[in-house]
């Protein structure tokens, strides 16, 4: 149904309060902890914040376990994107655009591990890599974290590929482009914007990942595993605050941006 | 047959089959140069399987295609002289009007001032100048199509395909379509393909129509060599609406145990027990329906016989009061004898 704008029925009271209250709930924490990022309080946290102060950022700063683990979280979901978007563009294609016994099946076992619990998939990789004596290292943690990220560029590509049909690449080849003209021109520009979507998802969702990381990571410690254990240390407790004030941005901004170029497509 | 600078296309015992389903079955078939030549079938009889082997989008299991004097049987689709305007018109979204039109020549490499030279006649040719800059999405159903044809025939095939490009449209912009259509054929002067399962697009558009049924070729022929003169039952049927008297019906009306068929304006009413003269056919019956459709009036007479015919008459005068009335009257249909013809059934 289209209003007219000045005749679109007002929203009941009730809706609107029940809406503020779900935002509120969802959204509340994250204002909390940013607020307590800039807290002078050392140890333990009161309401409201006796002052505030930049100083935790430069105690951040000076953690160099930090910056490590910050580090090797930004290179996981580097790598582990990248994977998947090769792997998952190739499958979805394959599934896609060829026809062959047990598809639906394929294309069911694929998507299936980002419905399994993390910690099913982490026990699984866990045990698998026991059995085959592959020693925990940076690569056992990418090859965790790509499970599901080839899942969700699976997801983006097939999508994608479903709704552009077979005639336009017929009709590319029709006009004279080869396979290869027919994939640059066509093909890639229409899954360009999927795969820029699934990409960034895929990051985000490795970047905070911590079930399948205990499980596949040795002594390493990605950043939401480090943030993890400090909260057991009560000494400098706002600046994993900090960290926290960081890990919303650096995640936020390309899961608005995935949200936003998906919009737009969809128009 | 060996005129190969007058055949465009040459279907040589091609056959088609997906496992045990023999979607085209041994179809020859000559289309000269130049010709509006059109494949009519229902949905499944072959036609659109032919289309996709003449563009190369699909490869005949046996026998050989031959475009313009060259096998073309196994050659992929971009090395055809041959060019597609899709049933959904397979416009590339991403692209403005005017690289769609002049992809085929972006892909061969002419330099884009030449492109967009011959980019813009193509607009002025299809009747939609100026719109090279806007995107599909922001066109109409008509324009759309009009973009396929130019996108098509920028490349100037030999041969243009259209695989049932009206589909989509309404009725009005349809007709209107198809008369622009036969003058663009006129004007460009190459061979055009058209499929599609509507007889009377295919009457009014073709020079010739090759009528497909079950994967095979049941009857060529211009279209009033179709519509007078059907070969078998399907095609009097499939092309236009037939009578079709068969058996004890045929032999007291005709003298003859052969089926043959009559179209409904070929028939007339008149009051029972009128005289005829020897070169008329006659019948006698009641009438169970009428149908009145504006121009014609449509009535369905039982025969005596047990067998039905429909009588279509021209609504020369005013006829809502014998509309009203001629429910259920006992009639006599005359027809010329020469309007009978004997169909060729396979048994």
């Amino acid at each position: 149904m289209h209003y007219k704008n000045n005749h679109r029925p007002k929203t009941p009271k009730g809706l609107l309060l029940s809406a503020i209250g779900v935002l509120l709930f969802l959204h509340l924490p994250f204002a909390i902890v940013m607020l307590y990022a800039f807290t002078t309080d050392e140890t333990t946290f009161t309401f409201p914040p006796p002052g505030l102060t930049t100083k935790w950022f430069g105690v951040a700063m000076g953690r160099p376990d930090l910056w490590a683990a910050l580090g090797l979280s930004l290179k996981v979901a580097s790598i582990a994107t990248v994977f998947a978007l090769l792997l998952g563009t190739l499958a979805a294609a394959a599934v896609s655009r060829s026809k062959f016994f047990g598809r639906e099946s394929i294309s069911f076992l694929l998507v299936l591990p980002i419905a399994l619990p993390g910690i099913v998939t982490g026990i699984a990789l866990r045990s698998m890599m026991g059995l085959v004596n592959i020693p925990f290292s940076f690569w056992t943690i990418v090859i965790g974290h790509a499970t599901f990220c080839v899942v969700v560029v699976y997801n983006n590509a097939i999508a994608r590929f479903r709704r552009m049909g077979d005639s336009q690449i017929a009709a590319s080849m029709d006009l004279g482009a080869d396979g290869f003209q027919t994939f640059r021109y066509i093909v890639l520009p229409n899954l360009l914007t999927a795969l820029v979507a699934g990409g960034m998802l895929a990051f985000a969702l490795s970047f905070d990942e911590v079930i399948v990381t205990t499980f596949t990571a040795g002594q390493q410690s990605t950043l939401p595993i480090w943030i993890f254990s400090q909260l057991t240390r009560p000494r400098d407790r706002p600046v994993t605050n900090v960290v926290a004030f960081l890990v919303v941005t650096i995640t936020a901004v390309p899961i608005l941006l995935a949200h936003h170029l998906s919009q737009r497509d969809n128009l | 047959m060996n005129n190969h600078e007058n055949t465009a296309i040459e279907f040589n015992q091609v056959s088609r089959h997906f496992g045990e389903v023999k979607a085209v079955d041994s179809v020859d078939l000559t289309i000269q140069d130049g010709e509006f030549f059109t494949l009519l079938g229902p949905s499944g009889s072959g036609k659109t399987t032919c289309l996709r082997m003449i563009a190369g989008f699909d490869h005949p299991t046996s026998g050989q295609i031959k475009l313009h004097g060259r096998d073309v049987t196994n050659l992929p689709a971009y090395d055809r002289e041959v060019n597609t305007v899709f049933q959904d018109y397979a416009l590339f979204p991403h692209m403005s009007v005017g690289e769609n039109i002049g992809y085929g020549l972006m892909i061969r490499k002419v330099p884009k001032s030449e492109r967009n030279r011959q980019v813009r006649a193509m607009l002025e040719l299809v009747q939609l100048p100026g719109l090279e800059h806007r995107k599909p999405s922001q066109l109409s159903g008509g324009q759309r199509q009009r973009v396929a044809l130019a996108r098509a025939l920028i490349n100037k095939p030999k041969v243009l395909l259209l695989d049932e490009p009206l589909g989509a449209l309404d009725l009005k912009l349809r007709q209107q379509m198809q008369v622009e259509l036969k003058s663009i054929q006129h004007e460009v002067g190459i061979t055009f393909i058209f499929v599609t399962h509507d007889q009377e697009e295919a009457l009014t558009m073709s020079d010739r129509i090759a009528v497909f049924d079950m994967g095979r070729i049941v009857q060529t022929g211009t279209p009033s060599e179709l519509y007078e003169r059907p070969r078998t039952s399907f095609v009097a049927s499939f092309v236009g609406t037939s009578n079709i008297l068969s058996g004890e019906t045929a032999q007291k009306i005709t003298g003859s145990a052969q089926n043959i068929s009559v179209r409904p304006e070929k028939i007339r009413l008149v009051a029972p027990e009128t005289e005829t003269a020897d070169s008329f056919c006659a019948a006698d019956g009641q009438v169970t329906a009428v149908v009145y459709a504006g121009m014609i009036t449509r009535y369905t007479v039982a025969l005596a016989h047990g067998q039905t015919m429909i009588v279509a008459e021209q609504n020369l005068d005013d006829v809502s009061k014998s509309v009203a009335t001629s429910r259920g009257k006992q009639v006599r249909l005359i027809w010329p004898c020469s309007a009978n013809n004997v169909l060729q059934d396979p048994e």
